[in-house]
This record gives C-alpha cells, structure tokens and sequence, in this order.
C-alpha cells in the first residue's frame, strides 16, 4: 500500500471540497452570534409614541419630551423667532428640507419646518454625531458667529441650527435636525412616534 | 526529543528532582533558557528600554485590580453609576483599586506612547523587525478599543456622550454605517444594552485579544532579538567558542535586574500621582464623568480622554472647505507617486486610486472622510517598516533631515492631542487643519527624505560608553 503512488490531485480536490463545506457550516453558525447582538425585542418595543402635552408652555420657552430614549424639543417660537428663520434662509445649508427627506416628514417640509408655526417639534440630536445641542435662543454676537441670530449650538464639535432646526453651512453636521413623525390631539397636545390618520 | 534523554536539571538544589520530572514533561528548562537566562540582548540598551517591561507591568496592574473591580461593579444602566461610587465609598479600599484602575489607564498610555517613540529614534521597525512593530501597533489597537468600552463603564455624563459620538461615527460608513452602529449597540441609542455589552467587551473579548497580541509581540521579539541604540545587529558579531553574541548579554539576571529598578522607580511616581492627583486636573478623569449619564442633556464641553485626543483633532479639522486643501495634497501626492515609480501598470493603479478618492472627497460628506482620516492616522503607522528608506536604522546615524521631521512630528502630535482636549473655534480649527497635514507629511513622504537625508556610517559593533 506505501508504494503506492499517491494521487495528488485527489488529495487536493479533497482538501479543497472539505475546506470549503467547513467555511460555508462556519459562516452558517455565525449567523446567530452576530444576530445575537441586534436590538432585542425589548428594545424594539421600547420605541412606542408618548404623549406630550405643552398647553403651559409660555411663548419663547422650550421643553423637552423623552422618545426612543431621545430628547424631543418643543419650542413655542415668539413672532421675532419667526422672523429670525426667515432672515436666515441664505445662511443654512438646506433651506427648504430638500436633502433627505425622511428628516421632515412632508407636513413639515415649509419655512419653519412644522405643522403650525408656533411650534417647532424636533430630535434634540445633531446630526453629525448625535451630541445633543443646547439652546441659545438669544440675537447676539456669540463667539461661534457674530451676526447670530438665535437657535441651537452643538457643544460638540460647533455645528449650528436655526429656530427652525435647520443646519448652518459649512458646519460638521451634514442635515437639518430632525422632525419626528407627530400629530396634534389637540392645539396644545401631540404625540410623538406616530402620524397616521385613522389611529 | 524523547523525554528520556533530556539532561536532568542541576544546580537547584532540593528541587533537581522536581524540576528534572517537570522538564520531562514540559520544556521549563529551554522556555527558561531561551526568554531568560540564555536571551542576549544588546549590551547597550538605555532609558528609552524601560518602556516595555513597564507596559507589561501596567498590564498585570489593569488584570489584577480589573478583576477585583468586576466584584461589586454593576453592569446596568440603571445601578453602574451608583455601583462605582459604592466601589469609592463603601467597598473596604475600594477607592484604591479603582483609582489604581483609572490612573493604570492613563500610565499604559503614557508608557505605550514613550515605547513607540523610542521604535521611531531606533528604528525598531525596521527589517527584520517589521512583525514585531505590527504586532505592536495591533497592541495599541486594542488597548484603544480597551479603553473605549472602558470608559463607557462609570455611566457618567462623559462616558455616556463620549461612547455616543464614536458609535456613531460609524454611521458615517457608506451603505452599511448606520446598520454596524445599531449592531453595535444593540438599541436605537446608548443604552442598558450597550452597557452590558461594553462591560463584555471590556473584561473579556479585549483582554483575550491583548494577551494573545503580547504573546505574539514577544515570540517575534525573540525570533529575531532585539535592536538597540545603534541600530546594528548584534548577532553579526559572535563569540567563536560559544556563539553567543559578543556585545550581547543573558536578559537574565542582567536586564531583569535593570527593569526591577526601572519597575520601583516607575511605581514611586504612578502610586504619588494615583494618592494625590488621581483626576489629574481633569485629564485622567474628567469632571463631567462625575455626573450620571443623562441621555437628553450633552455637557457644554465634551472632549474624549487625553489620550485619543490627537485623532479627535484630525476628525474634527476635517470640514467642508479642508476638503479642498486634501484634494490639492492628493493630487499632488499622486504625481509624486507617478514620478517615482518605474512601471506603468503601477502608475495606472496609481492614477485610478487618486481619481476615485478625488471624486469621492466631493461627493461624500466631508463628515465621512473625518472618520477615514482618523482611522488612517492610527493605522498609518503600520506602515513604517516600508516608508523608512534611511540606509541606517537609529537616528544617531541620521541626519538632520529625519531628525527635523521625528521632532516635527512629535510637536504636531502633542499640538493635536492638546487642541483635541479644548472647544473648537476658527483660529483652532486651522491649526489643527494644519498639523494634521504635518502628521500624514511625516508618513507620506518618508521614502523621499529619508532617502535623501545625509546619514553617517553605522559602526561595525554597538557603542557602549564609548568603548566596545
């Protein structure tokens, strides 16, 4: 039997065939590990719409709603406020909300981003890398810009959004905030997370 | 070898017996003779040496009070903050071992950054050293994601915001980027299941990979010995009788004696610095941290530990209009490749690769290519071995040239890693644009001026006082 010659080519058809089935039932049985690390049913169920009610909410004031585990800002804008998103348009980067349109839902894809002027409903992260933007609603020289005219600055790595949550140019945050899928209960009563009329 | 011809072990006394059966067995006897007793390493080594053995010190230090750590920590977002103020309070020495624990990170830092500059003077990395530099830069790879899930632990303010900008970071990866960030995890934003999973990674997948790394770093580093101050091989000089090397000696008693002295004086500032300043002016552990992680609040400055601050720098320099200033460096970059190399094949490669990256800098967000900047800055360094084209190894050959660019180099990175730690405003932002492109120069151009750099001749055998 030693002397007999081996094939050699068998042999290596052998390893071959057997490497690739191993890698293949390999692969295979890395699929449950890897899916093991996805948001759990759990988690997935954790993302229901809330209920936010600002009837107290006095004009020029902001309040801030929990969804998803992410700040949601309400912010009853005063006619100044207003006046500022206007003046602003040729400042940001995405004026009228036309970039990645799952960001505003279409009702709110207008001057001021929301369904009733007054209100301006958004995620409380930026964009860039999800810091959280704190509020300086203030028309003043800041040192981040001089000609500022109120809205939100990112402590984070200095990107700037407008009273209407819209982007500044040349900024590290690439989108406008994002507008949440909401509706009106009532004129002062929303819920965030769910925008489907027949509910 | 059968067991039965091994020589039984002499000269240890009550224990020959012992120790004979052991080797039988198991190689004790040449794992102690080739890693100790009959490991040569060059006569000539000096204080930049200490780092290794320190490092590995440190580990043993991060091990040890780690797994006492895990006894009353709580992996929960809900009890992690409170758990490590009841490690600080309540747990007999507790504040000990998790101040030994926090400084232990900052010091492998320190320590690991001092070893690698110590391979860039010596050229360390250099052939036939090439898989022991890598080895090493997978070390400071690790040690970086170590500290990263590390530092999510404390659930404060800092560890919250901080591990939410370098997950999502990965959101910027075209295609697949935003599905990698919610695997990673495991929920819509940081949450318990990160936590749990960070707790995970930190105390065991990591340390896995980091022990089997070290392993790997000093079997390379015992293949093909160690290199020295001067950069000359020591085994091309051998003792006709024993074929040892002449100007080498036993690592054991010599340099353990060396590092034990090292090791104490090390400790003597680590253990002032742990009892005194474990905060270290906010540098080690920041204020924020203090603070219980608040998913709707970001801290009005947040600024990630001082070590991975240089690569913060470089992604946030990176904005719309530095986009221009990279292109003009590709371009001219690429005809610089052109020019050098010889076959046209390559040469098409070469003009392919810079066309796609051009485009893509203007059609991808500039955010995209922050994180791609930042990764290439800590993966650049693999490339060494091949970049150094100096005719000698250690910079007391080199000429002023590389010389002016290690010391330039270092300035840019201590520059970065100190505007990483501040606010970002116009002025700032341009320095750090700057040296970033200081940084990549250093790398990048490597093969023209290490070349052209006027060295002096190495000599035949290390110096050592002066004398052989």
């Amino acid at each position: 039997m030693a002397d007999k010659e081996l094939d050699q080519g068998k042999r290596r058809f052998l390893v071959a065939a057997t490497s690739v089935a191993g890698g293949i039932a390999t692969a295979a049985t890395a699929v449950p590990f890897v899916a093991s690390m996805l948001p759990s049913e759990r988690a997935k169920a954790a993302g229901a719409p809330v209920e936010a009610n600002f009837t107290k909410l006095e004009p020029g004031e902001m309040m801030i709603v929990e969804w998803r585990g992410k700040p949601v800002w309400i912010v009853r804008r005063t006619q100044e406020m207003l006046e500022s998103v206007k003046m602003n348009d040729d400042k940001v980067a995405d004026p009228k909300s036309q970039r990645k349109k799952e960001l505003t839902p279409e009702y709110a894809r207008n001057e001021y981003r929301s369904v009733k002027p007054e209100y301006l409903i958004v995620v409380g992260i930026c964009t860039h890398l999800g810091c959280s933007p704190v509020d300086k609603f203030k028309a003043q020289a800041e040192p981040f810009e001089s000609d500022w005219k109120g809205g939100f600055y990112c402590p984070c790595h200095g990107s700037l959004f407008d009273l209407a949550g819209r982007v500044y140019k040349n900024k590290p945050a690439p989108d406008n905030l994002e507008v949440p899928p909401h509706r009106y209960l009532t004129d002062t009563r929303i819920v965030i997370g769910d925008d489907s009329k027949g509910a | 070898m059968a067991a039965a011809e091994k020589q039984p072990v002499t000269g240890a006394g009550p224990f020959n017996g012992l120790l004979t059966w052991i080797d039988q067995r198991f190689p004790l006897v040449s794992l102690w003779r080739d890693h100790l007793a009959e490991y040569y390493a060059p006569k000539n080594f000096n204080f930049w040496y200490y780092f290794g053995s320190l490092a590995l010190l440190v580990l043993v230090i991060q091990i040890v009070t780690g797994i006492i750590l895990t006894m009353h920590y709580k992996p929960d977002a809900a009890q992690a903050f409170a758990s490590v103020e009841y490690i600080m309070r309540d747990v007999p020495g507790g504040w000990l071992i998790r101040y030994l624990h926090s400084t232990g990170a900052s010091a492998f830092f320190i320590v690991v950054y001092l070893h690698m500059f110590r391979g860039l003077m010596y050229g360390s990395y250099r052939k036939p050293r090439e898989l022991i530099w890598i080895f090493g830069m997978l070390i400071y790879l690790s040690l970086m994601a170590e500290a990263f899930f590390g530092y999510l632990l404390p659930w404060g303010q800092m560890s919250y915001w901080g591990a939410q900008v370098i997950v999502n970071l990965f959101d910027a990866i075209p295609l697949i980027g935003p599905d990698l960030s919610l695997w990673i995890r495991g929920d819509y934003v940081v949450s318990d299941a990160t936590l749990n999973r960070f707790f995970a990674f930190h105390v065991i997948a990591v340390p896995l990979v980091l022990l089997a790394l070290v392993g790997a770093h000093i079997m390379a580093l015992h293949e093909v010995g160690s290199n020295n101050p001067d950069g000359v091989e020591i085994k091309k000089v051998k003792d006709t009788k024993t074929g040892h090397p002449v100007d080498g000696i036993p690592f054991h008693p010599y340099y353990t004696v060396k590092d034990t002295l090292g090791a104490v004086v090390f400790l003597i500032v680590f253990v002032i610095i742990m009892f005194f300043m474990p905060e270290f002016g906010g540098y080690f552990l920041e204020y924020n941290n203090f603070i219980p992680a608040d998913p709707l609040k970001t801290p009005a400055h947040i600024a990630p530990v001082w070590y991975f601050t240089p690569y913060y720098s470089i992604l946030r320099a990176t904005t719309e209009n530095f986009m221009w200033v990279l292109a003009a460096g590709l371009i001219g970059y690429t005809i610089l490749l052109v020019t050098a190399v010889k076959s046209n094949g390559a040469r098409v490669a070469i003009v392919a690769t810079g066309v796609v990256l051009l485009i893509g800098f203007f059609t991808i967000e500039p955010k995209v290519w922050g994180v791609m900047l930042m990764g290439a800055a800590t993966l650049i360094f693999l490339g060494l071995p091949w970049l150094d084209q100096s005719p000698v190894k250690s910079i007391r050959y080199k000429g002023w040239l590389v010389k002016g660019a290690l010391a330039v180099f270092v300035v840019a990175f201590v520059i970065l890693g100190y505007l990483g730690t501040l606010t970002v405003t116009e002025g700032r932002t341009l320095m750090a644009q700057i040296f970033t492109l200081v940084y990549f120069a250093f790398f990048l151009l490597m093969p023209w001026y290490s070349k052209m750099d006027k060295t002096k001749p190495e000599p035949d055998r290390v110096t050592w006082r002066g004398a052989h």
